[in-house]
């Protein structure tokens, strides 16, 4: 497989004609809703300030059917698909958002193609075969998701995990036509910008391996922790935290809050023009994390011996309590009451 | 008599398939199905009762907020808290987003292209209506999702991000606003009104709101913008003689402050005098699902594949024993909203306009609600009462979604949840049939509907289904 620079070079002598003129490859993309909640279109239909259809139009992205938004329906679909499967029609992109339900007993039934007596299971196996790139869609697609939760009722997985272990619809070693993983865009539901970011990112032929990490989720937003510009940050530093839900301090302490462990640029985005899980005064759940669904009492942070056990991610432990414990002591009053109200009750000024 | 199965059927919020006996052209009987189950009902018991808030909302990305609303109405319950003002106030003003933005998906995305279909090109008002509402090609999704995208920074700010949100608590939301968030919402419903008042309806929403007759609304279908656009293709095609259902119309009663319901809960006939709220049991005669309670307080969820006779992962619903249809058309029903009782009335049952211009109707007098909640905001008071873990006891979280009644029966016992039971607007209304053989509402409205020619590919067929904007993943979660 070419380098992605090789493939970039490939791909734009193809898109100039005789005339030098830029004649744009277009890319044709495919959504399945597997088992579902719909949250990522919905998600993905926040995008931009043009909205999505116009978004993908100008990414050079071919909608060839999408459940909740194209006219086909019934036979038509059912054409398309086989259209695919034979190779007659090219398949660039294809997403699938949901779980893979694979029971009852293996049979993949819990989720049946409607007016078929195919399973989604193995309609999203097929076709994935025939993609240049497969997108995973949310973390259902990804890992399994909510659905996998305890006590697992229909057999869940994603598409290429169950859970963190490879290998879930599709084998552990599963490759795309073009060479990758599936790509999971995990989130629960993903941001806007995830999913599209990612989908303009292949249009563009421009998403290799390196970009992904090591759970295949892209890195422009896997390689930063939801912690990261968090706007309880002073409250952090300062291990002034909040005791009940609606005040202002930092969660991690006693509300369960799992930004210092979880994945994803939330807090270097406006999420809904501006706001966030953190922003908005309720726990990171760590929804992009495989297994996140099994996690009880979300608003209570485990601790043994009153020492939070989810540390952050990286950090060695006697570090983080030899610094929260300095933090705590020189913790300037003004952050410590405003921690434990819901709005600003000291305001910052200079220390006399 | 023929049969026809139709599916995959798209355009509606999850998986769904029809199977229509035809008999000279028209619809003898129908069964609808929705062929996806996930488990919800089982996921949610064992968990420590809270959790609900985390796992209950997942059931559904287009009704994300009301599954929280229904979980967290239980909670109220069982822990006896009572949110401040604000925290009522801001919850509804989330709700108000999310379900005006689900009334705009559903008319702009998932109804109006059906009538960009080269089954109506003959049509003299095709070519209008194809160039504004053609599936992911019209110009009307470039206005309307722009639009949505910007309503929806309200739950950036009430909520975080949408969907799937923790904000909505029993004791109210976890962000109090502050001055300039208010502002800030202010902002966002000035910016829909303008959207609404330009492109949807193409008059000032208080004159939607004072629509009261038919007459006024023939009017009305003469002056510009997307719903006098339907207006006319509907009397064209005669939709107010389509899909008809005369089934009680019941809702759970919407947005609720200390001075009571904007729409109040009720049942109305289907001409829509009022009717005395009945006892609900859901049935499993045709459903994927092991014999349980009736009575959802009781009963619990067990998949079987084998059943006889089943043919939906739904179950059946029924209200004092039978069927009844909920959604916007039920919600201003039992509200008295003039001219929807009016349109029921002339055709003694709910029809394909009625359902469209209910909700096409609410949502100019949930946004003009919606101006007078964020002004109602006092930023100086809080947002959210604490409220201690709900350790035992029963309870009903008893909500109206966008697609209607949405109920949540939970049993706790030493802070895990025993039982949990959703039924969803859907599942009223795609209904299978119950263990007496009657057909659910949506099975009942198409039967008589004239496939002709184009067979399951009918529009009129379509038009039917998705007129009850149907949420099929909420439907058997």
């Amino acid at each position: 497989m070419p380098g992605r620079g090789a493939r970039a070079a490939i791909e734009i002598a193809g898109q100039y004609g005789d005339s030098g003129a830029m004649t744009t490859k277009r890319k044709t993309l495919l959504w399945l809703q597997a088992g579902s909640c719909g949250g990522c279109t919905m998600a993905a239909l926040e995008q931009g300030g043009a909205g999505l259809f116009a978004e993908l139009q100008n990414l050079g992205l071919d909608l060839l059917w999408h459940p909740s938004v194209s006219e086909a329906t019934g036979d038509e679909v059912l054409q398309l698909f086989a259209r695919i499967e034979t190779g007659a029609q090219q398949l660039d992109i294809l997403c699938v958002e949901g779980s893979i339900l694979r029971g009852p007993n293996g049979t993949g039934r819990f989720n049946r193609l409607s007016g078929t007596q195919r399973t989604l299971l193995d309609l999203s196996r097929a076709l994935a075969q025939h993609a240049e790139y497969c997108v995973a869609v949310g973390s259902c697609a990804a890992f399994g998701g909510i659905p996998a939760g305890d006590p697992d009722p229909t057999e869940a997985c994603g598409l290429h995990y169950d859970g963190a272990e490879p290998g879930g619809s599709l084998d552990a070693d599963w490759r795309s036509r073009a060479g990758l993983p599936v790509v999971n865009i995990a989130g629960c539901a993903p941001h806007p910008g995830w999913i599209v970011e990612t989908l303009a990112a292949l249009a563009a032929g421009d998403l290799g391996p390196d970009d992904l990490d090591a759970l295949g989720r892209p890195l422009f937003f896997a390689g930063h922790l939801a912690h990261h510009g968090c706007s309880r940050n002073e409250f952090y530093e300062f291990k002034a935290s909040a005791r009940v839900l609606s005040e202002r301090g930092c969660m991690m302490e006693h509300l369960g809050c799992k930004a210092t462990q979880a994945i994803g640029d939330c807090n270097q985005r406006a999420w809904n023009g501006g706001g966030s899980c953190t922003h908005a005064g309720f726990a990171c759940i760590s929804c992009t994390s495989p297994g996140f669904e099994a996690a009880r009492d979300t608003h209570v942070t485990p601790k043994i011996g009153g020492v939070p056990v989810g540390l952050p991610l990286d950090m060695p432990k006697a570090w983080f309590m030899t610094l929260a414990a300095l933090s705590k002591s020189a913790t300037p009053a003004r952050v410590r009451q405003n921690a434990e109200a819901d709005r600003v009750v000291v305001n910052p000024k200079r220390a006399k | 008599m023929s049969r026809l199965v139709v599916g995959p059927f798209n355009r509606v919020e999850g998986d769904l398939e029809l199977t229509l006996d035809v008999e000279d052209g028209r619809v003898a009987e129908a069964r609808v199905a929705t062929t996806l189950y996930r488990g919800f009902e089982q996921i949610l018991v064992g968990r420590p009762a809270g959790d609900a808030l985390t796992i209950a909302p997942r059931i559904c990305g287009i009704c994300s907020v009301s599954q929280s609303l229904a979980a967290a109405a239980v909670l109220r319950e069982l822990c006896g808290v009572q949110p401040p003002r604000n925290g009522e106030l801001a919850a509804n003003l989330a709700h108000a987003a999310e379900n005006i933005a689900d009334h705009l998906s559903h008319f702009y995305l998932f109804f109006m292209p059906d009538f960009c279909r080269a089954e109506y090109a003959s049509k003299p008002w095709h070519g209008e209506i194809h160039k504004r509402f053609k599936a992911v090609e019209g110009s009307a999704a470039r206005d309307m999702l722009p639009a949505r995208a910007r309503l929806l920074h309200i739950m950036g700010l009430i909520a975080g991000k949408w969907p799937h949100s923790l904000a909505l608590q029993p004791g109210g939301v976890t962000r109090a606003l502050d001055l300039g968030g208010k502002m800030r919402l202010l902002a966002i419903l000035g910016d829909f009104r303008a959207f609404a008042e330009k492109h949807l309806f193409g008059a000032p929403l208080e004159q939607i709101a004072a629509l009261e007759t038919p007459e006024q609304l023939a009017a009305f279908a003469e002056g510009p913008g997307d719903f006098a656009a339907f207006l006319r293709v509907a009397r064209d095609l005669r939709l107010d003689t389509l899909g008809r259902c005369a089934l009680p119309l019941m809702s759970f009663g919407a947005y609720h402050t200390a001075e009571g319901a904007l729409f109040p809960a009720g049942v109305a006939d289907a001409a829509g005098a009022a009717l005395p709220m009945g006892a609900i049991g859901e049935q499993v005669a045709s459903s994927f699902f092991a014999d349980s309670a009736e009575d959802p307080a009781l009963s619990f969820t067990t998949p079987d594949m084998e059943r006889a006779q089943a043919y939906s992962f739904a179950k059946a619903p029924r209200l004092d024993g039978r069927p009844a249809e909920t959604g916007a058309v039920a919600r201003q029903a039992v509200a008295g909203h003039k001219l929807v009782r009016a349109l029921l009335g002339d055709a003694r049952g709910s029809h394909v306009l009625v359902r469209v211009v209910a909700r096409v109707l609410e949502i100019a007098a949930v946004a003009l609600a919606a101006e007078n909640w964020a002004r109602a905001l006092d930023v100086r008071e809080s947002f959210c009462a604490a409220s201690a873990a709900a350790v035992k006891g029963a309870g009903v979280g008893r909500i109206e979604a966008a697609r209607g009644a949405l109920g949540h029966w939970v049993s706790v016992e030493r802070g895990v949840i025993r039982s949990y039971q959703i039924i969803a607007p859907t599942t009223w209304n795609f209904s299978p049939r119950d263990a007496a053989g009657v057909p659910g509402p949506l099975e009942q409205a198409l039967v008589g509907v004239e496939t002709g020619a184009q067979g399951a590919k009918a529009a009129a067929i379509q038009h039917v289904v998705r007129s009850f904007d149907p949420c099929m993943v909420c439907t058997a979660h």
